[in-house]
């Protein structure tokens, strides 16, 4: 067996000061908001611990989630992570292909059974025996399978293998599948988002490494750390909303002040995720900073719950493009209609009864003069 | 000594004539709904009230409010409105749960309908053809008709623990992860999907709960207008009365 490099052995190895390892290390413990005295747990744990390797499968998916990862906002921090986590397989990112990427993803199952961790981007297809996604020759449901058997901990890279995304949107022709629902006896971390967030990412697999185990999960399993609040729950525009001050059209005044966009179908109040803390390419921006409403890329079936820039979510279930209030609305006042009706009826046959034409009992009579 | 004679005051009004002296010494009332349940009624009437116009803002707010951020709160006001008497829905809920136990057994009604009973179902078809118009004289009932009960077991038993489980659980999403809200009532929000989908579920129970106002005023009147007993005032006074004295 090879000997295990540490994570400051190949840091060093690849040309990274101590200083600027250190200042990684404390930039971790800021982003995992742990306190200053983690900075030396995580350089401890990175100088002592050998590099865990991942494996990292790409199925039905758009590689959106590694263009995201290898953005990772510290420019050093790219690196750093490329190498830390001893990518063994990436069919994305590797120098090997064909046969040579294969040999190396059965020998990381081999040599590093039941410890390396496995990163599925992308989902499995399962229609017809899952041909709709070829990996090496094979069904890449065979591939994750096989691959997941050994794996100590699955995360899910992103909403395809979260929750199924756009190829498992309506009416998902290839019925392609989250992950979670395929692999079903392993811990899986669900990381969504459409890509999930660069620092994000690196913050969980980082999470993983220094404490040894999985991220505290919500109940949908993703990371508590990163998905416990709304994007709402930290907008900047918050008090727009409180306010009732809303941007009613992409091109009005409301817009040039930076009202809130909850108007314009912002999913931010139903969106649990990182972007109005965390943000976007180093922190520049989001979504609703830059004027656009929260789409809820990150939320399960999001692909099915627009429309993006309404607030109130389409209803497809009665054949035609509909919403509650588009229902209620209808069925209210189709309700009320049939009370018109049925009132002016019982006011006709009640006026027949009066007049003695309407065969009623002797009771009716009697009772005539006390109703 | 100057013993005054006791003056005996008539019960009746003086311009009752004998036709009017025999009815009303015949005809006399039930008393159907106590206190609490009558208080409870108006109060969840009016709770449901403010929580469909304020929902339905919260869903579709007004028109922007001019001026700075901090000199507005008008979505924050409409937003509270709609928590407290969501609070006030839920609570008289349980306590209408518990009335269910010590009040009488008509207080029982909204949560058991007779479904084992053949009788009951015979006189739901009997209810169902009165509003069909082929009914020519309606039962005499002292609580609800079977018909009134099933609906309200849907509509306001079932209805209001949608209500109260899904709108709970939406709020435990602004007191956040680990709030007794979340932990209590979080599980909604995957089962039904996401955020979004318990969202809309609220909003068409809003609509659920509004076709039955509808229907119930509707009927409330109707029936004091044209069945054998009192409807309407029943829920004011709590005493149900009778327009005729007939056994059948």
């Amino acid at each position: 067996m090879l000997p295990m490099e540490t994570f400051y052995d190949v840091m060093r190895r690849q040309g990274v000061t101590r200083r600027s390892f250190l200042k990684f290390c404390s930039l971790t413990a800021t982003a995992l908001s742990l306190g200053p005295s983690y900075m030396s747990t995580i350089a401890h744990a990175m100088e002592t611990k050998p590099r865990t390797p991942v494996l990292w499968l790409h199925g039905l998916e758009c590689t959106c989630c590694s263009e995201s990862f290898i953005r990772s906002a510290h420019p050093l921090v790219k690196d750093v992570v490329l190498s830390m986590i001893s990518l063994d397989y990436d069919d994305t990112l590797m120098a090997a292909a064909g046969h040579q990427a294969e040999a190396a993803l059965e020998d990381t199952i081999e040599r590093y059974k039941d410890r390396y961790i496995l990163a599925v981007e992308g989902n499995p297809p399962l229609n017809e025996d899952g041909m709709f996604c070829i990996i090496g020759g094979k069904p890449f449901v065979d591939q994750l399978r096989h691959a997941a058997e050994h794996a100590k901990a699955i995360i899910s890279w992103g909403s395809c293998a979260s929750h199924g995304c756009v190829q498992a949107a309506r009416p998902n022709p290839t019925r392609a599948t989250p992950v979670h629902q395929v692999i079903t006896d392993k811990p899986i971390i669900k990381v969504p988002g459409c890509p999930p967030i660069a620092e994000v990412m690196t913050g969980v697999i980082t999470y993983m490494l220094t404490f040894d185990r999985i991220p505290e999960l919500d109940r949908t399993g993703r990371p508590k750390m990163f998905y416990s609040q709304r994007i709402h729950d930290k907008c900047y525009r918050r008090p727009h909303f409180d306010a009732g001050q809303f941007v009613e059209a992409f091109d009005d005044e409301g817009a040039r002040r930076g009202y809130c966009l909850y108007k314009m179908g912002c999913k931010g109040p139903t969106t649990y995720n990182a972007c109005s803390t965390v943000r976007w390419n180093e922190g520049t921006s989001f979504p609703i900073q830059a004027g656009h409403g929260c789409i809820g890329c990150s939320e399960e079936g999001f692909w099915d719950k627009g429309s993006w820039y309404a607030r109130l979510a389409d209803i497809h279930q009665f054949g035609v493009e509909a919403n509650a209030d588009k229902i209620g609305g209808t069925v209210a006042t189709g309700v009320g209609g049939a009370i018109a009706v049925h009132a002016a009826i019982s006011a006709l046959k009640r006026a027949q009864m009066k007049n003695g034409n309407g065969g009623i009992s002797d009771s009716a009579h009697k009772d005539k003069e006390f109703v | 000594m100057n013993v005054q004679k006791p003056v005996t005051v008539p019960a009746v009004a003086a311009d009752f004539d004998h036709k009017d002296r025999d009815r009303s010494a015949r005809l006399t009332s039930v008393y159907v709904y106590e206190a609490p349940v009558r208080l409870w009624h108006w109060t969840n009437a009016l709770a449901i009230t403010t929580l469909a116009i304020t929902g339905y803002f919260i869903g579709s707010p007004l028109p922007t409010m001019p001026g700075e951020a901090s000199a507005n709160f008008l979505m924050g006001y409409i937003r509270f409105a709609h928590f407290t008497a969501a609070y006030i829905f839920a609570i008289g809920f349980v306590f209408r749960i518990y009335w269910a136990f010590v009040g009488n057994h008509h207080a029982r009604q909204l949560f058991l309908p007779a479904v084992w009973k053949g009788a009951w179902w015979k006189e739901i078809l009997t209810e169902v053809r009165w509003y069909l118009f082929l009914e020519k004289r309606p039962k005499k009932y002292i609580g609800h008709n079977p018909l009134a009960q099933i609906a309200m077991f849907i509509f306001i038993t079932i209805g209001s623990i949608f209500m109260i489980v899904t709108g709970f659980a939406l709020y435990g999403e602004g007191e956040q992860a680990g709030s007794w809200i979340s932990e209590l009532f979080g599980w909604v929000i995957p089962i039904a999907g996401q955020s979004m989908d318990v969202h809309t579920l609220h909003h068409l129970g809003m609509w659920f709960i509004l076709t039955f106002v509808i229907i119930h005023i509707y009927v409330a009147i109707r029936e004091d207008i044209m069945s054998r007993q009192s409807i309407v005032s029943t829920m004011i006074s709590g005493h149900r009365t009778f327009k005729d004295d007939d056994p059948e």
